[in-house]
């Protein structure tokens, strides 16, 4: 059974890895993601450096639609758990936004599954980030052609 | 419920990220516009409501839409009752 998460709050990755393992022997390896909030300093233009992220999303659609990545992830791989953890809300540079943790039997499905669901979750899970400038001032980030190219490659 | 109960139920419409920003608001609720079955054609009502909604759905090949909780696209046809909700391609992660 999945944990999915979606919260305010910081998350625990050692505990959160425990929680996946504890009383398992079947477990082979454990693949693990950490998203964090990046201080992107264009040195051409500072004054977009990042100075905080906050995270919108649609409350009454995101855990379905994250829970169909799981699922998929889980069919495709025959995971042994997962746990997918994302941060909504304001968060400064140096946070946690999102975990995505597969326990699987060998390393190639953990490894894979994880990168997967990361890809599927910038692509396909309703989120939002909103940058804020030095100034003040704020930009809705775009989505990015290369996420949907990581993300059709599965 | 009955079917002509159901009718007359009104849509839901949700805005999100800058969609949300340039409305300014973030849900509205209005009947099924006479002539509409689709998203797209929606997208056109709402286009042609003021200048705030204009302004948001400007730029179509930027707007995504969901209706009750599922991605859908301009072709979606739409109920009355409807979850019908606008945004920006989504950029978690």
């Amino acid at each position: 059974m999945a944990k999915i998460s979606v919260q305010t709050g910081n998350f625990d990755i050692a505990a959160e890895i425990s929680r996946l393992t504890a009383g398992r022997t079947d477990i082979g390896g454990v693949g693990c993601f950490v998203g964090i909030v990046r201080d992107d300093k264009p040195r051409d233009a500072p004054a977009r450096a990042i100075q905080a992220l906050t995270l919108e999303h649609y409350p009454a659609m995101t855990l379905r639609a994250v829970g169909r990545i799981v699922e998929e992830a889980e069919r495709r791989w025959g995971l042994l758990g997962c746990t997918v953890i994302h941060r909504v809300g304001r968060m400064l540079p140096g946070e946690n936004i999102v975990l995505v943790l597969t326990a699987a039997s060998h390393r190639q499905a953990a490894l894979d599954s994880t990168a997967f669901l990361i890809d599927w979750l910038k692509t396909k899970a309703p989120f939002w980030k909103r940058e804020e400038f030095p100034d003040g001032e704020g930009a809705w980030v775009e989505a990015r052609e290369a996420d949907d190219t990581a993300a059709s490659r599965w | 419920m009955s079917d002509t109960a159901s009718m007359r139920e009104p849509l839901t419409i949700l805005y999100f990220a800058w969609l949300r920003e340039r409305v300014g608001v973030a849900e509205e609720i209005l009947e099924l516009p006479e002539g509409v079955t689709t998203v797209a054609e929606l997208v056109v009502y709402l286009s042609g409501l003021d200048q705030r909604h204009a302004a948001a759905f400007k730029d179509r090949k930027t707007v995504r839409c969901a209706v009750n909780q599922e991605f859908a696209d301009p072709a979606t046809v739409l109920q009355a009752g409807d979850e019908v909700a606008f945004f920006p391609p989504v950029t978690g992660g």
